[in-house]
């Protein structure tokens, strides 16, 4: 089961909230390392919530644990994962005289390992908020 | 709960009113902190939204060492004479962060590179660098954001997702709060979301234009010869993705709003085009100023990043990217940005201040400044990837919780910040001040041309 995709890395509340709970804690890492694919392409490869995935291109590789969205989500041939060690293993140096390397839509190669577990969502710490 | 309980309470807890959170360019001043200061933790954030509650209440003061050389723990006047030994040894030293520390500390950043003649960078070049370079090139039709809340009447997000990056953006801003001319909220506002993703911003829209990834100049450009009378294109689908019935729909809204703003995110910046698309929305937004009243504005991730670039531009005249080894600042992004000069391999030392490369950089990048070619001296709040990896690791306070100062919100409104409780670790302020003067100490004994005192 293997597919290729254009990956789109971005920030997200969740990714956010783990960062200020330590990038070194393990709610950090498992939410850099959810890659979310649209359902027509986990359909196509052969992906299901919670399988574990190699993606790669030509600057690394890394394995990570797929999530799949609702349908319109996510444009077809898209996938989108929070930003983190993960996202930069694959990010190129090259920045074409701007400094800005090009970090999002990056053709990647996505590969099947094995069958993961469903993790828990983790919720942001409950505040009393008068 | 009887009288005397409730005493013990108050005395144990302290109020923090309009504290400023400082997660992100927000840079929300209305907070309400209650602190157990036996404890020394936030125990309620009123008002802070979800990313704002995690930066408050997870607070905490670690056990750990201030300073460590090597791993080793020493004491912190012996780290900082070893930081201004390898920067001054350096060939090529580089200085990287400063996003989120305040401007009374970043102002010291500058000089440590000038005097010993390396290259200061700001988070900047790997966000909104590419706007950067666009102000340069075309200018920045600007604004406050209190300006937004009381007049725009037409707001759009262009490849930025405030639900979760900014979340009190709409509320706080641009969407719901209600304005001197906007005095019902949201009901007089268009709200327009412009990106490749249906994100959780887009379901706050009122139109939603799903962008082919990789068109944004396209569909800008259109617009912009839509200012001058040209027609949108028949085949604007295929172009760009969007019908054209939509965009000249949206061509007349945004051309006939009373006031109308931009906010723009990574999503344009980051993409092919870069610098570009960034000068193609703000010449978009000048162009529009033929009809209406119409600005534009990056909006910025980190707390104090603007501060950032506010401090070295006045600094410098340059945002990031700025060399000194030639004994006066240049400027050239691709060159002197921290990202090419660690890709490269030309970085020997490299001092981060309050950032994290290591977890965020290119591979490349990231592969360099974690070998032995390059020293690293990491000054941070917390444990990180980079503080991990660094060959001196300071640990210091964190900004707007533990030391005050001023930063700047995205739209370069300086604001002070009210500190909720003490540290045992020391300020950005107070290592960076005494790092300089050691640098500055050790530029005139080896008799450095460009060892100064200007900015003092
Ligand atoms: S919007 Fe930003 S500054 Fe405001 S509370 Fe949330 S994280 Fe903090």
């Amino acid at each position: 089961m293997k597919g290729q995709l254009i990956l789109i890395p971005g920030r997200s509340s969740k990714q956010g909230v783990g960062l200020n709970k330590g990038k070194l804690k393990e709610e950090y890492i498992r939410v850099t390392t959810t890659l979310e694919l649209s359902f027509e392409d986990a359909q196509e490869i052969g992906l299901e919530t919670a399988d574990i995935v190699k993606i790669s291109n030509h600057i690394g590789e890394t394995e990570v644990q797929v999530k799949v969205l609702k349908e319109g989500k996510l444009p077809v041939g898209y996938a989108f994962i929070p930003y983190g060690p993960p996202s930069s293993c694959l990010f190129d140096g090259e920045t074409c005289g701007s400094g800005m390397p090009a970090s999002k839509g990056m053709t990647i190669d996505v590969e099947f390992i094995k069958k993961g577990v469903k993790k828990k969502t983790v919720l942001p710490p409950r505040t009393a908020v008068s | 709960m009887s009288a005397a309980s409730k005493d013990i309470k108050i005395v144990n807890e302290k109020i923090v009113e309009n504290a400023t959170c400082t997660f992100c360019g927000c840079c929300c001043d209305d907070i309400t902190l209650t602190v157990d200061m036996d404890k020394k933790v936030i125990t309620k954030a009123k008002d802070a939204c979800v990313l704002g509650k995690s930066w408050f209440l997870n607070h905490v003061i670690e056990d750990k060492p201030i300073a460590r050389i090597a791993g080793k723990e020493v004491p912190l006047d012996d780290a900082i004479d070893e930081a201004a030994k390898i920067l001054m040894d350096a060939k090529f030293p580089i200085l990287y962060g400063m996003s989120d520390t305040v401007c009374e500390a970043q102002r010291h950043c500058a000089p440590i590179m000038d005097d010993c003649g390396g290259t200061i960078d700001t988070t900047t070049s790997v966000c909104h660098g590419p706007s950067g370079m666009a102000f340069q090139g075309v200018g920045e039709p600007t604004m406050t954001l209190g300006e937004v809340k009381n007049r725009a009447d037409f707001v759009m997000y262009w490849g930025g997702n405030p639900a979760e990056a900014h979340p009190r953006h709409f509320a706080r801003y641009a969407v719901t709060p209600e304005g001197m001319y906007t005095p019902n909220g949201k009901d007089d506002r268009t709200v327009v979301i412009v990106d490749i993703r249906h994100t959780k911003t887009a379901g706050v829209s009122d139109i939603f234009l799903q962008l082919k990834p990789g068109k944004d100049f396209e569909l800008l450009w259109m617009l912009r010869a839509a200012c001058k009378g040209v027609d949108i294109p028949n085949d604007c689908k295929d172009i760009c993705g969007v019908e054209k019935e939509v965009v000249e729909d949206l061509f007349q809204r945004m051309k006939n709003c009373n006031y109308g703003v931009i906010f723009f995110g990574m999503g344009l910046t980051m993409t092919r085009g870069r610098h570009f698309n960034s000068g193609a929305l703000m010449a978009l937004a000048t162009d529009l100023n033929e009809f209406t009243h119409f600005v534009a504005k990056p909006a910025r991730g980190h707390g104090n990043v603007t501060g950032a670039d506010n401090v070295v531009s006045w600094q410098t005249g340059y945002p990031f990217g700025v060399n000194f080894s030639r004994g006066h600042p240049r400027f050239n992004p691709g060159e002197f940005t921290t990202v090419d000069t660690l890709s490269r391999k030309e970085a020997d030392a490299a001092l981060i201040i309050a950032s994290d490369p290591v977890a965020n950089f290119p591979k490349p990048a990231i592969d360099h400044l974690t070998s032995d070619k390059c020293k690293l001296i990491s000054i941070d709040t917390k444990n990180t990837p980079t503080s991990e990896a660094a060959h001196v690791s300071i640990q210091t306070s964190t900004y707007g919780i533990n030391t005050g100062g001023t930063v700047y919100r995205m739209d370069d409104v300086p604001i002070s910040l009210r500190p909720a409780f003490d540290s045992p670790f020391p300020s950005d302020l107070e290592v960076l001040t005494k790092l300089r003067k050691k640098v500055n100490e050790l530029s005139k004994k080896a008799n450095r041309p460009y060892a100064t005192k200007k900015y003092m």
